[in-house]
């Protein structure tokens, strides 16, 4: 057999996947399980890099802790892995600290909105520029599968053994509430959609914020009898309805009922550090040096 | 290097220590402050939200001490020179990130303006309740660094040393302030940018690739940093991990960082003593002090020696790491140690671990709200005289 027949396929895959390149390959592979949907996310968060055409040395990632937390741990960008519910705050003074960068976080629902609640609202009322994409599991999967903000009513979690009597948050209700000029919900089903609205979220400017929905099969499908991922990925093929622009106080989610999907929000408002810089012009006048040079400013 | 002339404010001036050291900090580069109001810290994020528009940087302040504490961390990663800024509850909540700030080597200057607790205690009043804490308060091991002024100029000249310290070493260094020290008003003189000496960053000078975050050597323990946004792809995490700063969930990985994080301070101690000596080499008596209480003991050394008495003052600059030799020396010629404190007894441990029984040491304990009474201090220099 000639030599130059035999297919290395790990090495093809390397080159024909183009989203190995955004990856530290020394890392691989990854704690997530079979059917989860976070890698899911990250496959479009790599081509809205690629689509973005941003140099990647101006982008920095942010994780808290849990499943989704790892994210920043695998792509090869700066990224910090910080504590459970304050990778905004962190990706916060980050972004202030040197406002060249975009500065992505990137955590599940239990830590962007138990934990780090107060922190997203209060980045979100500030319009800081940062972009923050929520994998929505609806469970605390990396410690087992306790309750979460997200959980809609009803469903078994090992914390709410008789089922969840605790009313979930509508994530983009919220965010809308709070400022966020991008709101805008998909599913791991919706991954074109998914990589397009983080395209869109990496170009603009103020709180971005991202709900992609995603399956746990090994905690939260399987406590519910849910079946597999790919079962859950159907789920969200049948049950999604695309509305843009749909009033965001509609789109709150049931167990296993109806999915709003789409663009939700997409509006201007002066980020933190342009209506800081701006301010001080108007206070200190032709004296005053805008902080962060260029992008600082609209 | 010297200061940048832009955050130094030259001349003579009649503060108090809070806005003192917000000048301090100011000269040595601080241009990032995330703080939230908390008395008797305030004052300090006030002035630094006065003046940092026309310096250039950013004062935030954030939901809560929380955000305030590893948005700072933010910010020290993004290339800037940081500060937070609190009193104890404050404190207290923000332990996790002086983890994290140990754990990632993250250069930041953490301000303590203590007052008495436990919990909201005594706001307005003045106490040295935190001493322990700030050792020992987040989980795990690790080191820090702890500096005591006792005076408005002290807080300016030291929280330089506490910034350079914090670039030099890069862990949590804690600027150990009380209520008295930040509410006093007294002369500070603040020196031409050019006699200040700052210390820059240990930036790396390898590129990309060449460059390891956590990698060090066995005679420098200090890792070479850099910042988001210049090419280094860096991954930065709370979790053990190994010289890449990839997370590593293994004991040998666990031994080796803790053991390095512990020796870069640990192996430096000796250099890092500052102790301020007053007749400490012949006294039978000598009073161990830090902070505001340092000035009520001198008070009370000086109507001791008026009796006749051969007492000596060995006054803790740097509180942490503990200055064991300085204090170890003492039991030499003196056959007793007085250690007065706004606490019921913290500090005072150290010195009983170091001098482990060889002369006795007397507690002055203070459960805090005021200054210790100078005549208690007396009576117990007199007890140990006995």
């Amino acid at each position: 057999m000639n030599e130059s027949n035999v297919i290395d396929l790990e090495r093809e895959f390397d080159l024909q996947n183009p989203v190995m390149p955004y990856l530290r390959q020394d890392r691989i592979p990854h704690i997530w399980c079979p059917g989860c949907g976070i890698g899911t996310t990250v496959n479009c968060f790599a081509r809205a890099l690629t689509a973005s055409g941003r140099d990647l040395d101006t982008i920095a990632i942010v994780s808290g802790i849990g499943c989704t937390g790892r994210v920043a741990g695998y792509l090869n960008l700066d990224s910090f892995h910080t504590t459970h519910g304050r990778a905004i705050p962190f990706a916060t003074g980050l972004k202030l600290a040197n406002p060249a960068l975009k500065v992505v976080v990137y955590s599940g629902d239990g830590d962007l909105f138990s934990i780090g609640g107060n922190h997203f609202v209060h980045a979100a009322r500030r319009n800081m520029d940062l972009m923050v994409v929520c994998v929505n599991n609806f469970t605390y999967g990396m410690t087992g599968g306790q309750v979460a903000p997200t959980t809609p009513l009803g469903p078994t979690q090992t914390t709410m053994p008789f089922g969840n009597f605790e009313p979930p948050f509508n994530l983009p209700f919220l965010a809308d509430a709070c400022g966020a000029v991008y709101v805008a919900r998909w599913t791991v089903y919706h991954v074109r959609q998914l990589a397009r609205a983080m395209q869109e979220g990496l170009q603009k400017k103020g709180f971005v914020f991202i709900e992609a929905l995603s399956p746990c099969p090994t905690l939260y499908s399987r406590r519910n009898r849910l079946g597999d991922g790919v079962e859950q990925v159907k789920y969200y093929k049948e049950r999604s309805t695309i509305q843009h622009g749909a009033d965001t106080e509609a789109v709150g989610l049931t167990y296993q009922g109806d999915i709003t999907v789409g663009k939700f929000v997409d509006r201007e408002r002066p980020t933190w550090l342009e209506a800081m810089n701006a301010h001080f012009t108007k206070v200190f006048g032709e004296t005053y040096v805008p902080y962060g040079g260029a992008h600082g400013q609209d | 290097m010297k200061a940048d002339p832009k955050g130094v404010l030259t001349g003579v001036h009649f503060l108090d220590g809070d806005h003192a050291a917000c000048e301090g900090a100011l000269a040595a580069g601080c241009r990032f402050v995330a703080g939230y109001p908390i008395t008797p810290s305030t004052e300090i994020v006030e002035r630094f939200a006065s003046r940092i528009p026309t310096v250039g940087g950013v004062f935030i302040q954030m939901e809560d001490e929380i955000a305030s504490s590893i948005a700072i961390q933010g910010a020290a990663w993004g290339g800037q020179k940081v500060m937070s800024v609190t009193s104890g509850p404050g404190l207290s909540l923000m332990m996790e990130h002086i983890g994290y700030a140990a754990m990632t080597e993250t250069p930041s200057v953490w301000v303590d303006v203590q007052r008495g607790g436990p919990s909201s205690g005594l706001p307005t009043l003045p106490a040295q309740q935190d001493m322990m804490q700030v050792k020992w308060g987040s989980h795990g091991d690790y080191e820090v660094i702890a500096l005591a002024p006792n005076s408005p100029q002290e807080c300016f000249d030291l929280i330089l040393t506490a910034f350079n310290l914090a670039e030099t070493y890069r862990c949590p260094v804690f600027f150990m302030m009380d209520e008295v020290v930040g509410h006093m008003t007294e002369r500070v003189v603040i020196p031409p940018a050019e006699q200040i000496e700052v210390t820059e960053r240990k930036w790396t000078p390898k590129p990309p690739g060449a460059f390891q975050l956590y990698a060090t050597t066995p005679t420098d323990l200090v890792p070479e940093m850099v910042k988001a946004g210049d090419g280094y792809r860096v991954h930065v995490t709370g979790l053990t991990h190994d010289e890449k700063g990839y997370p590593a969930m293994t004991p040998a990985a666990q031994d080796r960082l803790l053991r390095r994080l512990k020796a870069k301070i640990r192996t430096q101690a000796e250099q890092l003593v500052d102790v301020r000596r007053d007749g400490v080499e012949d006294a039978h008596v000598v009073v161990l002090s830090y902070g505001i209480t340092s000035r009520v003991a001198t008070a009370a050394i000086e109507a001791a020696r008026a009796r006749g008495l051969r007492v000596g003052h060995l006054r803790l600059v740097i509180c942490w790491p503990f200055p064991e030799t300085a204090v170890k020396e003492i039991a030499r010629t003196a056959k007793a140690i007085v250690f007065p404190e706004l606490n019921l007894g913290q500090m005072v441990r150290e010195a009983e671990r170091v001098l482990a029984g060889t002369i006795p040491v007397l507690s002055v304990p203070h459960a805090g709200g005021t200054v210790h009474d100078p005549e208690v201090i007396l009576n117990a220099i007199l007890e140990a005289a006995r």
